[in-house]
């Protein structure tokens, strides 16, 4: 079979109810919106440095070359200088003393449920699903409107509604022979033949076709840097490229993680890698969707929490508690750092160690929601994030 | 249907293996839970009694940093910390190749089954520094009891340290207890009592209010963690007086592990038990949608034997129900890496002696992009039963990969795959498989293909 034949069974395939949930409950609209879960608890306080507060250079010290003055109170790291025409054009800006309702115990792993969760407490355990997959059925669409991309569990997705799920890492590379041998091991069962039609059908998609007429030897060396690549940098860009693409077509919502946040140590080093890979990512998006869709996107960036005000012995920074949220976008009213700034003294803080948040992060990704979705207020407070007060729109959105 | 080797090898053992005959019978699947554990010892992976140790030497290491600040003893202190660091990483990886090495040379692979179901129902994992790689240890302290009473499993995770610590014990201080007088801001952590009743033993629709979740955080409150024995109860931490429990009286003046044990050996026995799990069992081990004589079975044989798991399986084993071929499962990623393994007889130290790097290439890896990171489960509900969570267009994918590339890292000589055909699948083979394994253009490609289908990825 050619490449031709084979992409017109796939799409037989996929036109099969076992595929493609034909339920569309209603439309989502034409707004984008791509969350990105920062994983390991980005130093809001080095990212967005407040160095107008008159106890920043004694905690932190002076400015570090290249950072960008963004409105005379808060500069940005210079890791993300790159995004500076974002920030002139008025499509890039920060929430600063955000968190989630997450305290105290500064744990990865349970801040990150939380975050991915969106709940308002522990009085019914932690939810077992994801506040972007239970907001799927309020807004409406089908298995196509939402992805999870990238080789993360991706928690803030999980949940009973369908959402896509790939990562443009795990490419595909078999003989010809080996892909209509596979397509014929796989007939007699329609779940898993619908599966390997989609994944052929993704895979080709993102780059290099499927058929790969190399040695064993090559097709290991390829599983073995998409292994790698999947681990190492240029994953987020891969990932922003298959996002952009899902979202030039059916889908509304995309989510992927970038880590390398847990900045204990020497923190210059690291906290500039992850920037520079958010930046990347962010500028990928803009490139990709092209000025169209981009004009329709609203792209988050979050983490789980903060870190604590001062460094650390190793120059670094511990787990802390508020943080800094990214929101960038052709959709959005940025240009503007919005806190209500609680300020750094240490009776300022929260347990005299963190910065302490004024804002629940989740009012911010409420409104976003409904702003981008049209959803109604109750639908955010009761269903997405149950419990939330959204309190007063931040206008991230013209 | 009835017991059928081929089928009780795929469904209920760890798959085919060209050196291993499959069982004969229920009952000789059954009294080899009951035989010495050999396996264990061929590759063996370390109690939890012995990871502590790991645990008080950097416990030490960190407080010799602490203590000595800005000199070479501190810079003296992080490097050991980071060596048991690095060596708890490795021998994290290492105890996952002995868990794959045990399945593919078992001679009673139903244990070893039984050993990932009852980890993953009592789903718990470290959450920072060097707990996080003591989950196989954990595994490891519930082998005994995989074939005994359930109560007794039951206590085991429940108390165990990596749970303990997981599921916030460890800070759960009774709201009335000496402990939270003198410290302020010390309370009660309902996290573990919830799950216990959720998720270990009623199950979410189990006849139980938040007044039980309460009182019965309040009657684990004491229970916590010791560097130096692990399992512990402080009394100082706990709550003072009685708490009651679905109806029940437990603990009193003297409180202590034993009024835990009780509590837990009620819940075991208690009829919503025995339905949530059976229907559990079920469902892990025949189908997404088992038939309700099949758990009605399963649930009986609990009830008659106040859980003893041997009859309880049992009963699983000898229902007609249970050797149906529609419906069957599809294997979880590690199932089915490990199952293939056996049908390659890959040698022991083909898969126990690798470097991080080959074992996360040859495993970890791959395993991750068919949706299993090892040991880092989503939440204390553990993977996912549903057969849609796993056949997933990425999941399928990394799936056929791994299959037509890994095997031939693993063996030196790939086998012919028409034999290899015959030595997966048994005789009763799909005819679209025999055809591809003998029209593939190589051997890689015909091993990975017989791997890749779906006569091989369900149980």
């Amino acid at each position: 079979m050619d490449r031709r034949g084979f992409l017109i069974g796939a799409c037989s395939l996929a036109a099969s109810p076992l595929v493609t949930p034909v339920a569309f409950a209603g439309a989502p609209g034409d707004n984008r919106l791509v969350v990105i879960v920062l994983r390991g608890a980005m130093d809001g306080l080095a990212t967005v440095m407040p160095y107008g507060d008159p106890t920043y250079s004694a905690l932190r010290g002076a400015l570090p070359e290249g950072a960008l003055d963004l409105d005379g109170y808060f500069a940005l790291h210079p890791a993300l200088g790159g995004l500076a025409p974002l920030w002139q054009a008025g499509q890039l800006g920060f929430g600063h003393a955000v968190s989630t309702p997450y305290r105290d115990k500064r744990s990865h792993f349970d801040g990150q449920d939380w975050l991915e969760a969106g709940i308002t407490d522990m009085a019914n355990g932690m939810a077992r699903d994801g506040w972007l997959n239970r907001a799927l059925p309020v807004l409406g669409g089908g298995a196509d409107t939402a992805w999870a991309i990238g080789n993360d569990a991706l928690a803030i997705l999980n949940g009973p509604a369908p959402v896509g799920r790939w990562s443009p890492d795990s490419d595909l590379a078999l003989s010809p022979q080996a892909i209509r041998l596979a397509q014929l091991v796989m007939q007699d069962d329609p779940a898993m033949a619908a599966a390997l039609a989609e994944a052929f059908d993704l895979a080709d998609g993102d780059g290099d076709p499927v058929a790969f007429t190399g040695s064993q030897g090559d097709m290991m060396e390829m599983m073995r840097a998409d292994n790698k690549a999947a681990r190492g940098t240029g994953a987020e860009e891969r990932m922003a490229e298959f996002a952009a693409a899902r979202l030039k077509g059916d889908a509304r919502i995309a989510s992927f993680s970038i880590n390398g946040w847990d900045t204990h140590a020497q923190q210059d080093r690291a906290l500039s890698r992850a920037l520079d890979a958010l930046a990347r990512t962010i500028l990928t998006l803009q490139d990709k969707l092209g000025a169209q869709v981009w004009a329709k996107t609203t792209v988050v960036a979050v983490t789980e929490f903060g870190r604590t005000v001062r460094l650390n012995g190793t120059n670094g920074t511990d787990h802390g508690t508020g943080g800094a949220m990214i929101v960038a976008g052709g959709a959005v009213r940025g240009g503007r750092v919005l806190a209500d700034w609680p300020g750094l003294d240490e009776v300022a803080l929260y347990e005299r160690r963190d910065l302490m948040p004024t804002r629940d992060l989740r009012a911010h990704l409420g409104w976003l929601m409904r702003g981008l979705f049209g959803l109604e207020r109750a639908a955010i407070e009761q269903t997405i994030f149950p419990g939330l007060d959204l309190g007063a729109d931040p206008g991230w959105l013209a | 249907m009835r017991f059928d080797p081929v089928l009780a090898e795929r469904r209920f053992g760890c798959g085919l293996s060209p050196k291993i005959a499959p069982p004969g019978s229920a009952e000789a699947m059954l009294d080899g839970l009951q035989t010495p554990d050999p396996i264990a010892d061929r590759f063996p992976i370390e109690g939890f009694e012995t990871f502590l140790g790991r645990m008080r030497a950097r416990a030490d290491l960190a407080k010799q940093r602490r203590d000595n600040r800005g000199t070479e003893l501190a810079e003296a202190a992080r490097q050991g910390i980071r060596d048991l660091n690095r060596i708890a990483r490795k021998d994290h990886w290492h105890w996952m190749a002995a868990h794959i090495a045990r399945r593919v040379w078992t001679q009673t692979p139903f244990r070893e089954r039984l050993a990932f179901f009852w980890a993953d129902h009592f789903t718990a994992t470290g959450k920072r520094g060097l707990i996080r790689r003591g989950t196989s240890p954990y595994m490891e302290d519930m082998r005994p009891h995989l074939a005994g009473r359930f109560e007794d499993l039951l206590y085991e995770a429940v108390t165990h340290p990596v749970m303990v610590h997981y599921l916030d014990q460890e800070g759960s201080v009774g709201p009335n207890s000496k402990q939270a007088q003198r410290r302020q801001g010390a309370g009660l952590n309902e996290n573990l009592a919830r799950e216990v009743l959720e998720l270990h033993t009623l199950g979410a629709g189990g006849p139980y209010t938040q007044a039980d979740v309460r009182e019965l955080a309040e009657l684990l409150t004491g229970l916590t963690i010791n560097l130096n024995v692990g399992r512990t109860f402080r009394k100082p931490l706990a709550e003072p007086g009685r708490e009651t429990v679905l109806g029940k009286s437990y603990g009193g003046d003297n409180p202590s592990l034993n009024d835990i044990r009780a509590v837990l050996r009620d819940l075991a026995r208690h009829p919503a038990t025995a339905r949530h799990i059976a229907g559990k069992l079920a469902v892990h081990f025949v189908s997404d949608t088992p038939s309700e004589a099949l758990v009605g079975a399963v649930e009986a044989a609990w009830l008659d034997t106040d859980g003893d798991l041997t009859a309880v399986y049992r009963a699983l084993l000898t229902h007609p129900d249970a050797w149906g071929r529609e419906g069957a499962n599809i294997k979880q990623p590690f199932d089915f890496v490990s199952s293939a393994c056996r049908a390659l007889a890959v040698d022991g130290p083909m898969i126990t002696e690798l470097r991080e790097g080959a074992h996360l290439l040859r495993f970890s890896d791959p395993m991750r992009q068919m949706g299993h990171i090892w040991q880092k489960p989503n939440g204390p509900d553990g993977l996912d039963e549903a057969d849609g969570a796993w056949i997933t267009p990425q999941g399928i994918a990394a799936r056929l990969q791994w299959a037509v590339t890994v095997p031939s890292l693993l063996v030196r000589v790939l086998p012919d795959p028409r034999d290899f055909v015959e030595t997966a699948l048994g005789p009763d083979a799909p005819e679209a498989v025999r055809f591809a394994a003998s029209a593939a253009e190589s051997r890689a490609d015909g091993v990975g293909l017989v791997l890749a289908s779906p006569a091989f990825q369900r149980m």
